[in-house]
């Protein structure tokens, strides 16, 4: 047997004997549907544009927390990294907030900002922050010296080391930092709408469940899944790119 | 003054300060205090719940599930990857099927979990254990797969078979690699139970902060919230610690 027939057998064997129980009536449709009529969903949701608006929102507010992540992270990275003092000074502070899952916030966020982009967008944040601070201290304090000493030299000011120097050096370390948060980006947001917030694929799967349209969930389980695969072949690619 | 003694010193006067800051913006009225507690409060309410008894038995829910859900992931988690890590065959035949399901956010197979178990404690910990597999799956994996090839050739030239070379050369290899990849699992097993607790109402941390913010009783929120990060900090340093124990000999 090929490779890519021993790839595909195990989830053949699957589907195929799913959907023969599903003809012959030993499983409850109710809980189960099958994969001829998931397939139908999937394809019904894509069609008629709710897979994709609900994506959108979904992406949307992942980006939204991304953006904010990324300024935070990174400036407040660049002062961590600076200054060894300054890290050793807030590192209790910075440890105990880390410690706290992002997802605990939800109840604070809904309280601060109600149901909405907003409040999902600020967890995003929260969550993706970290690591692009982490790595960003790091990074700034990587820095070959003599670019400090360089900009020492030209007589910049801290605004000019900044954008000239520091940025640039630190920036493919950032990206490293900012891969990780992208995986978490997507998760948390999804999360955020399974639990309490009424938009997106989260929120999706979430009302196809509790109208008991099976179908519909398993679809969008699916669906999420490819996303997740497309989002990491993209940062895999934009790896590839960055290192060639 | 030595250095060491300096910084502490000045880490402790900087996280007094963030609180005084975060004492006086409530206090003085610059955000509502139905949204934002004072420390003072949130820890008093911290003290009061510990001398009842409520938080050690909200911890220990809390720890109880998380337990569940991670022991029943690292299990598998070891099971699987040891076959995968091993067995081309295995390999081949289940890798592009878990691949498939790795990027699924553990959070979207709650409702699948609800309308099989129910509002239950089987419920989270399968969400859990779903959630937090892929770590330790991933680590194993790429642990046994880097075994150093001379102990690989050691095996084969004792003729050891295939499962004491797993036991007694392959798996202490690979057991570093591992160790990391139950860290990460352990970190996302406390979120997913904070997830699962707040969605299906069981009782626990999570559940507690979601019932604090829902009546509004904005100290009890914080008094979570600060629990539920000393509790996350104090697994994951357990953890670190039984590490390095476990692992004494290849530490420097």
């Amino acid at each position: 047997m090929s490779r890519s027939w021993r790839a595909i057998a195990i989830p053949a064997a699957l589907l195929l004997s799913w959907e023969i129980a599903a003809d012959t009536g030993w499983i409850d449709l109710e809980f189960l549907s099958r994969p001829s009529q998931i397939l139908i969903a999937g394809i019904t949701g894509l069609t008629d544009g709710t897979f994709l608006f609900t994506t959108w929102q979904t992406l949307e507010a992942a980006l939204f927390g991304l953006a904010i992540a990324l300024v935070v992270g990174v400036l407040v990275g660049i002062v961590l990294g600076l200054s060894r003092f300054s890290e050793m000074m807030s590192r209790p502070v910075v440890e105990s907030l880390r410690s706290i899952p992002s997802i605990a916030f939800a109840p604070l966020s809904l309280l601060l900002f109600g149901f909405g982009l907003p409040m999902e967008g600020m967890i995003v944040a929260y969550a993706c922050t970290w690591p692009i601070l982490i790595t960003t201290t790091a990074a700034v304090r990587h820095i070959e010296p003599r670019l400090i000493e360089v900009s020492q030299a030209l007589e910049m000011n801290s605004f000019q080391r900044v954008t000239k120097i520091i940025v640039p050096a630190v920036m493919s370390r950032v990206l490293v930092g900012l891969r990780t948060a992208v995986g978490f980006a997507l998760v948390v947001a999804v999360t955020v709408e399974i639990l309490i917030n009424p938009r997106g694929l989260g929120y999706g799967v979430m009302i196809a469940q509790q109208s008991l349209k099976v179908d519909v969930m398993y679809a969008y389980l699916v669906w999420l899944a490819l996303l997740g695969i497309a989002v990491n072949a993209l940062l895999r690619l934009a790896d590839r790119e960055r290192a060639a | 003054m030595r250095p060491a003694l300096y910084n502490t010193l000045a880490a402790a006067a900087f996280t007094l300060l963030v609180l005084i800051l975060w004492q006086f913006v409530v206090e003085v009225g610059l955000v509502n205090r139905l949204f934002l507690a004072t420390p003072s409060q949130a820890f008093s309410a911290i003290a009061e719940r510990a001398l009842s008894g409520t938080l050690w038995s909200a911890v220990l829910e809390t720890a109880q599930r998380m337990a569940a859900g991670w022991v029943v992931a690292v299990l598998f988690a070891l099971l699987l990857g040891t076959a995968i890590g091993n067995s081309e065959n295995a390999h081949q035949f289940l890798s592009p099927t878990l691949e498939f399901f790795r990027p699924l956010p553990a959070s979207a197979v709650i409702p699948v979990a609800v309308l099989f178990f129910g509002l239950t404690a089987t419920m989270s910990t399968f969400v859990i254990a779903f959630g937090s597999l892929w770590p330790v799956l991933l680590a194993t994996i790429y642990g046994y797969v880097k075994v150093p090839r001379e102990l690989r050739e050691v095996a084969s030239t004792l003729e050891m078979g295939k499962l004491r070379y797993i036991a007694t050369v392959a798996f202490p290899s690979a057991s570093i690699d591992i160790m990391a990849g139950l860290r990460i699992s352990l970190a996302l097993a406390l979120i997913l139970t904070v997830v699962t607790e707040m969605q299906a109402s069981l009782p626990g941390l999570g559940y507690e902060i979601f019932m604090a913010q829902r009546t509004f009783r904005s100290a009890d929120l914080y008094a979570g919230l600060i629990t539920l990060g000393a509790f996350g900090y104090l697994v994951s340093h357990l953890l670190l610690l039984a590490e390095r124990r476990l692992l004494w000999w290849k530490s420097p």
